[in-house]
């Protein structure tokens, strides 16, 4: 077990939804559930983020918001996509503005079902992500190596071809 | 320089992270059972520290990451300075400049966020500074010396002389650690308040820097509070570090029972107590001392 999954911290981004499932969230926060127990912390900044959460589905105006609060997230990130409007759009599946489910806009790695999502079940996708988090850990690991690695190889490359020259 | 002065100083450098780490953790636990709640596990700002160094490194340029590390070398330095025996005025200019360099990392990320933050923290440098310089002052007209190690060493305890300046340090030290009514530049709690203020364009490794910064200071601090009761007796060390415990308990415990205030009453407030308490201290021991000649 490596310290991603001991300290998760969240990002929480509401799509259109009806509101119930970040209610649900913020009750994860409570005293009652309290999911500080766990190291998660419900920050408001992408950029110290490990999970994103997102309740409710993509439409027109904020598909570029969901992109661009997955791409400001530092490796290895993990989305969870919580309640059935994150999942596939639910009962707004139909409307004009409704572009679909989160996986629309970016890659999801949870679902949690639920019209609401029950705290248990927001608490459950968390848990389940983090092991996604750990494999996405490794391979972070391995890329940055072989970039370095990489880098390196070009570097000295770079120096013979002068050399030579 | 003697080997205690290199054993204290290496001894700081080495264990006041782990000892700022499990102050934090203790501060997490016991604010959350204090709003009814578990809590983290003890070591978790320790789990948070060592996440963020596993993280994917992204800066918004280049420079910022050498004013993190220049803030965190320069609060090294501090303490180091501090626990050495040193003079405390050279140990407030460089705590200056380590919370300086703080503020140029914040403003050379270019985020409004961490602007608004910035700016924040030089309105709380602003705040607590008086009240550190005459800190220093009193120390100096009650033993004539800026030296640490001469202001430890000798047998009466500093507390004696300067209650009103030791009341008025306790109150900045509430800007200081970060902790409401004052948190207004980066709050431990509020994480959605200002993005995280001077922290906004900040992830990975530079965050864990930042924190590690954090704990450093907050050990020297405590350091600090810690020389108003000390004589070099063992009775006094106790009760030297009873007050430093209690002197964070009363932090978290304001922490948690204020709600966050306007930077004017933040400046204001530290001032009319700086002036108060620490000017009224003062004045008393310049008329004790040199109208009436009783000296320490």
């Amino acid at each position: 077990m490596s310290y991603v999954t001991k300290s998760p911290w969240i990002i929480h981004y509401d799509g259109s939804s009806c509101n119930g499932c970040d209610i649900e969230v913020l009750a994860c926060l409570t005293p009652m559930y309290d999911v500080e127990r766990f190291g998660v912390i419900n920050t408001g900044n992408p950029k110290h983020a490990d999970i994103f959460l997102v309740t409710g589905s993509v439409n027109a105006q904020n598909i570029s918001v969901v992109k661009q609060i997955y791409e400001q997230m530092p490796r290895p990130k993990v989305v969870v996509a919580v309640g059935i409007c994150a999942a596939s759009a639910g009962i707004f599946k139909e409307c004009y503005n409704i572009i679909g489910g989160v996986d629309k806009a970016i890659p999801v790695d949870v679902y949690v079902p639920g019209c609401a999502a029950r705290p248990e079940a927001i608490i459950d996708g968390v848990v389940k992500g983090l092991s996604v988090l750990e494999e996405k850990r490794k391979s972070l690991k391995e890329e940055l190596a072989a970039e370095t690695v990489k880098a390196g190889m070009d570097f000295k490359a770079e120096g013979e071809e002068r050399e030579g020259a | 320089m003697n080997t205690t002065a290199i054993i204290s100083v290496i001894a700081y450098v080495a264990l006041a992270p782990a000892a700022g780490g499990l102050l934090a953790g203790f501060d997490r636990k016991i604010s959350a059972r204090m709003q009814g709640r578990v809590g983290p596990p003890l070591l978790q700002p320790f789990y948070d520290l060592f996440k963020l160094l596993e993280k994917e490194p992204v800066t918004v340029n280049r420079v910022q990451d050498f004013y993190v590390l220049c803030c965190l070398i320069f609060m090294i330095i501090t303490g180091g300075f501090f626990f050495a025996g040193g003079s405390l005025l050279l140990v407030i200019f460089t705590l200056t400049t380590a919370s300086v360099f703080m503020v140029v990392a914040a403003y050379s990320s270019n985020s409004p966020y961490a602007q608004i933050g910035a700016s924040r923290e030089l309105l709380q440098i602003m705040a607590y500074e008086p009240m550190v310089l005459i800190t220093a002052i009193g120390f100096f007209i009650v033993y004539r010396s800026f030296n640490v190690a001469d202001i430890i060493a000798h047998p009466a305890p500093a507390v004696h002389y300067l209650a009103g300046i030791f009341l008025g340090f306790v109150f900045i030290l509430t800007i200081k650690f970060r902790k409401s009514p004052f948190d207004l530049s980066m709050s431990h709690h509020a994480h959605q308040e200002l993005v995280k203020g001077l922290t906004t364009e900040f992830s990975g490794k530079t965050l864990a820097m930042i924190e590690l910064s954090h704990w450093y200071e907050n050990i020297f601090l405590l350091g600090f509070v810690f020389l108003f009761f000390a004589n070099g007796t063992t009775q006094w060390t106790v009760i030297a570090v009873l007050a430093c415990l209690l002197a964070y308990f009363l932090e978290i415990f304001i922490d948690n029972s204020y709600a966050r205030m306007k930077w004017q009453i933040a400046v204001n407030s530290s001032w009319i107590v700086a002036l108060t308490a620490g000017g009224v201290n003062l004045l008393v021991l310049y008329f004790a001392i040199f109208g009436f000649g009783l000296g320490v």
